[in-house]
């Protein structure tokens, strides 16, 4: 078994069609065997594209990808026919942000999730029912014999979602993906789901990359952050050290508007203007039109990635002084 | 300053400072839920069963619940959107179908919608969008009015005013929204999830633009939400909804030191931990929230609660004062000293 | 004092658009296929209201001796029918009775189906009841039954066939428009406008008719070609145009004779209504495309 889990090394993902977009601009990310990571970001990050990339979900007509990805020493880009589709599932499985639209309406979760069963291990329908079983109870749905016959229209969204969690379990995957899963989901069904995941993860031991924008998730979830912008990773390290002690000027005006500890009715610290549009590949820090601490080298040249210690960097000029106040 | 003079020219003040803006009294809007051959009518979905509330002067008071608990049907119902079936709404002291025609309703109290694709008409430009309710209340120069509120709320008139919805971005699409709603010189402002679907960093810009806006415009709000942190930061008073009902009324401070609802309590718990070395150890309720159209009997929450007794199935508690004349009201059993729960007036254990 | 948001930096979206009609037209000039349906189309257009200025024959006048003439005949080069009558001036006048009668009942039908429509689905409720279920009597028999019995019924005549074929087309139009303003009513800024106190009329004028307007018309201009055929065929029965009108229908059925004289005769008119609803058709798929992008 390989050391890391995930090893994507300077990855490029850029859209062609009627504009251009460069999504994903070097990105360089490893996760270890059991870990889980939060990639934390708002849209337009390339956070979402990230993880389908990871699947090979991506079209590939109008997707141009460059780079490496190894997931426990395959490698992802290469795959192709029914290796790819051995490695969906199997090794690597993703859980969606509206779990209502990634089921079949026309079949019972029973048989979706047995089907996935039967497709990837081989066995028959009796036992890959009681697989799907097995799963729908360490997902706590109450009454799970009843459930499994239901059909999707017949469950709640927080039920919903345990199942897709079931779903992509099944199999044992190595690697669970989860893109924003809960952001649809009511606050009290948001943090059941939570808990369940987590509580999951130490039993089936696997690996889980979770996006979401959600700062407060993210720190529930996760025992790593990624803090992505334009397609890029600007901060990363344990979720103590980017929540206790951010360095990145963007990171830390994303947790300056976070109202939990601001004070009613002072002016909120907004960060000024919006991202930029990816239409060519940046060259210089691109987050430096909205810095605070923006100097002319910002915007001269792409900024230098400091290493703070094995597994935490950020990429700013700034990263290496002293830790400055404000 | 004229502008603001010429921008906000709002309904005369009727009924003086100490009249609150909005009463809300025993309001109810039912569904029905239709099926059969003919579509007859199966069961009804009790959307808002009876709510009361009042709204003061510039204040800006927070609705929150979980899906299913009426906040966007009473959102409808007090913009005049949707008919109420029973109950009253007052608006400066005079009353909805007597002395005030819906009509003034609807230039007194205007509404902000969630930002989505749908809440701009796709086929006008911004401008035009903006014009048409000023347009529609006969106000003076609707376009020149469009036009000011465009750089009122930050977007150059010049670049944005013969855009269409589809070429600005989400956080563009509320500021817009905003500016509609203001166009015609409301009092009484309705945010139904209004920063909900937009990014943090973008919805810290859009809440300094309402703060500021209400403090130029003498507006009063309220703000409907599901996250509470954003509750908590506009708002002067917090109003909890659970199935159709109000669970609790207090002053922001109050109801953050004490919940006095078990939902109210369940649901602040609910909110992720910010605080890595603190994580949330326990979901605080189980189960999904419940289905309308079959409310369960006495207390709607009873069947999720921890402190559920005989009594809390039995009877429905009212909504009534913690305390004296306290602002903090409640509608819970724990809370009735005459109620019969084992535990009423008793200190809660968390 | 302004509160001109500093806060409000670069903006993504550079400049604004051309505005809706003026995309959609760009994208349908860049469409090869549909241009050129759509130059067919006009040329066929063209010739019909042009045929008295372009020195054809005389299309009612035949000569018995030069009956059923073949393709290519000195003086008449699309040879002549079973009266002696050129047959390439009786397909262009026919063009204008065929063209007239196969679009203005789908004109007529938009009309009055659409306001049907539109009032049906925006009132909801019994009035939408009313109006769906009326109109479902009429969509529950096939079209061409539908338009065999109305003409009968009517009788035969130019006029009898317009009146028929709009009732026809009425049905499918309705349902479509119901159903897109249905999906149009539900939406937010519906609402927005309806809050602002703006009448019922105001609302569907400003809010609702440019919104559902473009699928109705592209629906109606897929059954453009539905309707030119169900017009040539009721001339081919009978019930439509009568003798000695010039009309592609007519002719197929007075030169069924021919076919075994002179097959390509036969198939001319054939080929004529084949041509254009081919091309009305292709056109309506290319304004539906072009209609659909949103930048």
């Amino acid at each position: 078994m390989t050391e890391n889990l995930v090893d994507i090394q300077k990855l490029c993902v850029r859209f062609d069609g009627a504009r251009k977009v460069h999504a994903i601009n070097d990105l360089t990310l490893t996760l270890k065997q059991g870990e889980t990571m939060a990639l934390l970001g708002e849209s337009g990050s390339g956070k979402s594209v990230t993880l389908k990339t990871l699947l090979r979900l991506l079209p590939p007509k109008r997707s141009a990808i460059e780079g490496d990805i190894v997931v426990n020493g395959v490698d992802v880009l290469t795959l192709s026919g029914k290796k790819l589709q051995a490695y969906r599932g199997e090794e690597v499985s993703m859980v969606f942000q509206e779990p209502g639209l990634a089921l079949d309406p026309v079949y019972t979760v029973g048989d979706q999730i047995a089907e996935s069963v039967m497709r990837h291990k081989g066995v028959r329908k009796e036992e890959a029912l009681s697989t799907a079983l097995d799963m729908l109870r360490r997902v706590r749905i109450p009454s799970p014999e009843r459930r499994l016959r239901n059909y999707p229209h017949e469950l709640s969204g927080g039920m919903l979602q345990r199942v897709m969690i079931a779903l992509a379990l099944a199999c044992r995957p190595k690697l669970l993906l989860a893109d924003e899963p809960t952001t649809a989901l009511d606050a009290t069904v948001q943090i059941q789901i939570l808990l369940l995941l987590r509580d999951l993860q130490k039993e089936f031991g696997m690996g889980v990359i979770f996006v979401t924008h959600d700062i407060g998730v993210a720190v529930e979830i996760s025992e790593r952050i990624a803090v992505m912008y334009a397609g890029q990773i600007v901060e990363e390290g344990t979720t103590r050290e980017v929540i206790k002690n951010p360095r990145h000027p963007y990171t830390r005006g994303l947790l300056a508007a976070n109202l939990h500890d601001t004070e009613r009715g002072t002016r909120l610290n907004a960060i000024p203007g919006t991202p930029p549009s990816l239409e060519s590949r940046p060259d210089a820090c691109s987050f430096a039109p909205r810095c605070q601490l923006a100097e002319p080298q910002c915007l001269a040249s792409l900024p230098p990635t400091h290493r703070l210690s094995e597994r935490r960097r950020v990429a700013c000029i700034h990263a290496d002084a002293p830790a400055f106040s404000g | 300053m004229s502008e603001t003079k010429f921008l906000n020219e709002p309904l005369d003040d009727k009924g003086g400072p100490a009249q609150p803006l909005l009463i809300v009294r025993n309001l109810k809007k039912f569904f029905p839920v239709r099926g059969g051959i003919l579509g007859g009518k199966k069961a009804m979905v009790q959307a808002v069963d009876g709510i009361s509330f009042k709204v003061k002067k510039g204040e800006t008071l927070g609705i929150v619940g979980e899906s299913g608990c009426g906040k966007s049907t009473t959102a409808r119902l007090l913009i005049g959107l949707i008919e109420k079936d029973k109950g009253e709404i007052i608006f400066d002291g005079q009353d909805l179908g007597g002395a005030l025609p819906l009509r003034e309703l609807r230039r007194g109290v205007q509404m902000v919608f969630q930002d989505s694709y749908a809440s701009l008409n796709p086929r006008l430009t911004i401008e035009a969008s903006i014009a048409f309710g000023a347009r529609v209340q006969g106000l003076s120069d609707p376009v020149g009015r469009a036009r000011k509120l465009m750089e009122r709320v930050g977007l150059a008139p010049d670049r944005f005013a013969q855009r269409y919805p589809h070429e600005v971005s989400g956080g563009q699409r509320q500021r817009i929204n905003i500016a509609r709603a203001l166009a015609m010189s409301p009092r009484l402002v309705v945010l139904d999830e209004a920063v909900s679907a937009l990014d943090k960093s973008v919805e810290a810009q859009v809440l300094n633009l309402l703060a500021d806006l209400r403090r130029e415009f003498g507006l009063t709000y309220i703000f409907i939400s599901h996250d509470l942190n954003v509750v908590r930061y506009i708002s002067d008073r917090i109003l909890v909804m659970y199935l159709g009902e109000v669970v609790e009324i207090a002053p922001v401070d109050d109801i953050w030191n004490f919940q006095a609802h078990p939902y109210t309590r369940s649901l602040f718990s609910a909110m992720p931990s910010m605080d890595p070395d603190n994580r949330t150890k326990e979901p605080p309720l189980a189960g999904d929230p419940p289905n309308p159209i079959n409310p369960p009997s006495g207390c709607r929450f009873h069947t999720r609660c921890r402190f559920a007794e005989t009594v809390c199935s039995a009877k429905a508690p009212t909504l009534r004062s913690l305390s004296g004349g306290s602002e903090h009201l409640a509608a819970c059993h724990l809370h009735d000293l005459g109620s019969g729960h084992s535990k009423a007036g008793k200190e809660l254990a968390p | 004092m302004a509160v001109v948001d500093t806060e409000f930096l670069e903006d993504p979206i550079s400049e604004a658009g051309k505005g809706y009609w003026a995309g959609v037209g760009s994208r349908l000039m860049r469409d090869p296929v549909t241009m050129v349906c759509f130059a067919i189309l006009l040329l066929l257009i063209l010739a019909a209201i042009l045929a008295p200025y372009l020195g054809l024959s005389d299309p009612y006048t035949g000569s018995m001796i030069k009956r059923l003439a073949p393709i290519g005949t000195e003086g008449h080069i699309l040879g002549t029918d079973e009266q002696g009558r050129d047959m390439l001036a009786r397909l262009i006048y026919g063009g204008r009775l065929t063209l007239f009668i196969g679009l203005t009942p789908v004109v007529f039908a938009f009309f009055i189906g659409g306001t049907l429509g539109i009032i049906a689905g925006y009132a909801g409720g019994w009035l939408n009841t009313v109006i769906m279920r009326t109109v479902d009597v009429f969509f529950a028999f096939p079209s061409v039954l539908l338009a065999i019995a109305i003409s009968g019924a009517l009788g035969a005549g130019v006029f009898n066939s317009l009146v028929s074929l709009t009732i026809v087309f009425i049905p499918p139009i309705t349902r479509v428009a119901e159903a897109v303003t249905s999906g149009v009513r539900g939406l937010d800024y519906i609402d927005a406008a309806r809050a602002s106190g703006a009448s019922t009329l105001t609302v569907i004028r400003v809010h609702v008719i440019g919104n559902v307007l473009s699928p109705i018309f592209v629906y109606a201009t897929s059954l453009t070609s539905v309707c030119m055929i169900l017009a040539a065929g009721l001339s081919f029965l009978g019930i439509g145009v009568r003798p000695p009108e010039p009309e592609w229908g007519l002719m197929l059925n007075t030169l069924r004779s021919a076919i075994y004289v002179n097959p390509w005769l036969a198939a001319l008119p054939g080929l004529m209504i084949f041509i254009t609803s081919l091309c009305l058709n292709m056109l309506s798929d290319g304004v539906r495309s072009a209609m659909n992008v949103r930048d």
